[in-house]
């Protein structure tokens, strides 16, 4: 049985759903989620949860929607006219779609964005953490300090860039500078942490440390990864949604969807029969 | 493939070629330096530095000083920069980042249409439209205001210095306006997004992140800018009020080097005279090949001290 071939969990509570994949807390509860690129549907029915303190992995062929959908976590597509997302996205009983409820500036403050590329802001290494900072709160020039070095330690960053703090980011090499983004990102204490394909234009050594970090990373945020290569998201998920044209074809324990997948096309996906 | 051999016989004509109009460039440059020295010598050996210290212009006494003309030039492109500068930062913002779609392609091309009307075009508008407006409302108004300031002392005759900086103000916002434009457009969507995925505001992204980003460019758009102000002849010539009168006031009339040269080359019968106009001209292009090498010396300084 998957998430999306019936009804069955439009009532389901989270911790219905949560319970059946051996969840603990349940972070994120997505029900029903449509997404609109205009008049063209991207994302059909969406309904799954998103385990606390987990790495939840999204696979599928280019162009299924796995982007589309972890970019209406934090509500990015808003940035584009005629974009649009139906449906709910629940964290702490907060619909995270609906503006009333949630305003995008205390959104994003709480699910924190990794992109594919690097994306240091045009400003110091320290000033890139520094900055996200700011945005939110009044920190004194010691406790930003302080809270720069935390943010870059536990981005596993800190030993590399200790020296070069004043230094550009775009300074520095592109694994660093994706550990910069992470750093970024955390400063600012986020629940969730988006991370869209964060590993796609960086060798592989870079991508092992990132992999690292994300292990280390999950025992205090939760996090969501999109990812092309299934053996990244062996590694490092504990649940892994397979996602084909838009739709949510099956989600489960990683072991799970690699070992004994119950539906045919995540079979032939995960074995690389098509995809 | 029957060309194969020919192929880098042609690349060598073709590298030939656009080394020669890269050096023709040079050529050019070096010939017109060459051309103004020369024929100002009359007046470099007659005034020495002191051509470059006296506020004095007498053609009938034929006592020749840049000061006044220097002066206008320069005071007229900082004030047109002034104005110019802040307003087409927002123009460009308004048609890369917050203008509706439908909006964007009609106004960026009026924008770049109102660069190619003919700078005398914008002379007569001022001359006609402008300078009354300003002598009527805009200086008396100010005055009333401001007057304790000098800047805003004296008669309010609508042409003059402010008059000027203004005209050129509106013709240079084009040029600064649609490179900065493209140069917004330029930045990476990634980097918007990351932005905004913080938690930034539109204008935080605006200031924090596309600003910096596109530093060395919005730069080089001021300096387009800038190139044009201090060169503008003819639409300066008909408002800034051709006088050789030095004075803390916005409203008092004044010269600038292109007026100047514009106003009196027909007129210049003497030797000296002609020569004093010419080495005016060479004056002109020294400052504005100062001006700009220390604005990209500066920009460069900038970056290599970033990099550190």
């Amino acid at each position: 049985m998957t998430p999306t071939t019936s009804g069955e969990h439009e009532s389901a509570t989270a911790a219905a759903f949560g319970a059946k994949y051996g969840m603990g807390e349940v972070k994120l509860s997505i029900r029903q989620l449509n997404f609109y690129y205009g008049h063209k549907q991207a994302l059909f029915d969406n309904t799954l949860d998103i385990a606390a303190n987990r790495v939840t992995a999204f696979i599928g062929p280019s162009g299924c929607g796995k982007s589309t959908h972890i970019r209406t976590y934090n509500r990015m597509f808003e940035l584009y006219k005629g974009f649009r997302a139906e449906g709910e996205i629940l964290m702490d009983g907060v619909n995270l779609l609906d503006p009333k409820q949630t305003p995008a500036l205390a959104l994003r403050h709480q699910v924190g964005m990794i992109f594919q590329k690097p994306t240091p802001f045009p400003m110091s290494v320290f000033d890139n953490i520094a900055y996200g900072l700011k945005l939110h709160n009044r920190f004194s020039a010691s406790d930003t300090r302080d809270l720069v070095e935390k943010a870059l330690r536990e981005a596993a960053l800190w030993e590399e860039v200790k020296d070069k703090l004043h230094q550009p980011g775009t300074a520095l090499s592109g694994g660093q500078q994706q550990r910069l983004c992470i750093a970024r990102a955390l400063a600012v204490k986020p629940k969730v942490l988006l991370m869209d394909e964060p590993c796609s234009a960086l060798d592989p050594i870079a991508t092992g440390k990132i992999e690292e970090l994300i292990n280390e990373l999950k025992s205090t945020f939760t996090i969501v990864i999109v990812t092309h290569n299934m053996q990244q998201a062996a590694r490092v998920s504990d649940y892994t949604a397979f996602m084909y044209m838009g739709k949510l074809v099956e989600f489960g324990a990683t072991t799970t969807i690699f070992t004994k997948p119950a539906r045919r096309e995540t079979e032939d996906y995960v074995t690389g029969r098509f995809g | 493939m029957k060309n194969a051999k020919n192929r880098p016989w042609g690349d060598t004509l073709f590298q030939g070629l656009t080394t020669g109009f890269a050096a023709a460039l040079a050529g050019f440059f070096i010939a017109l330096i060459i051309v103004l020295w020369y024929q100002s010598r009359p007046s470099i050996h007659q005034f020495g530095f002191s051509f470059l210290t006296s506020t004095e212009w007498n053609p009938v006494t034929e006592r020749f000083g840049a000061v006044i003309p220097i002066a206008g030039t320069l005071l007229s492109t900082l004030l047109a920069l002034l104005f110019a500068v802040p307003l087409s930062m927002g123009i460009a913002l308004f048609l890369a980042e917050l203008a509706p779609h439908w909006l964007r392609a009609p106004l960026g091309t009026a924008i770049e249409l109102l660069a190619a009307i003919p700078s005398i075009v914008y002379g007569m508008w001022g001359l006609f439209v402008l300078a009354p407006l300003m002598a009527d409302h805009v200086q008396p108004w100010l005055q009333a205001h401001f007057g304790f300031l000098p800047f805003f002392a004296g008669p309010t005759m609508g042409i003059g210095m402010l008059t000027a900086s203004l005209v050129l103000t509106l013709m240079i916002i084009p040029f600064i306006s649609a490179v900065t434009r493209d140069i917004f457009l330029m930045v990476p969507q990634p980097l918007k997004e990351a932005a905004y995925g913080l938690g930034c505001t539109t204008w935080e992204v605006v200031r924090d992140v596309m600003l910096p980003y596109g530093k060395k460019g919005i730069a080089g758009a001021i300096f387009l800018g800038m190139g044009r102000a201090l060169g503008e002849t003819m639409a300066v010539t008909f408002v800034i009020g051709n006088a050789y009168h030095l004075s803390w006031s916005l409203f008092a009339p004044g010269n600038s080097i292109a007026s100047t040269l514009a106003n009196e080359f027909t007129e210049a019968d003497g030797t000296l005279y002609l020569s004093s106009l010419i080495e005016l001209g060479l004056v002109l292009f020294l400052i504005t090949f100062i001006v700009l090498g220390l604005a990209q010396t500066w920009v460069r300084r900038g970056q290599t001290r970033g990099k550190q």
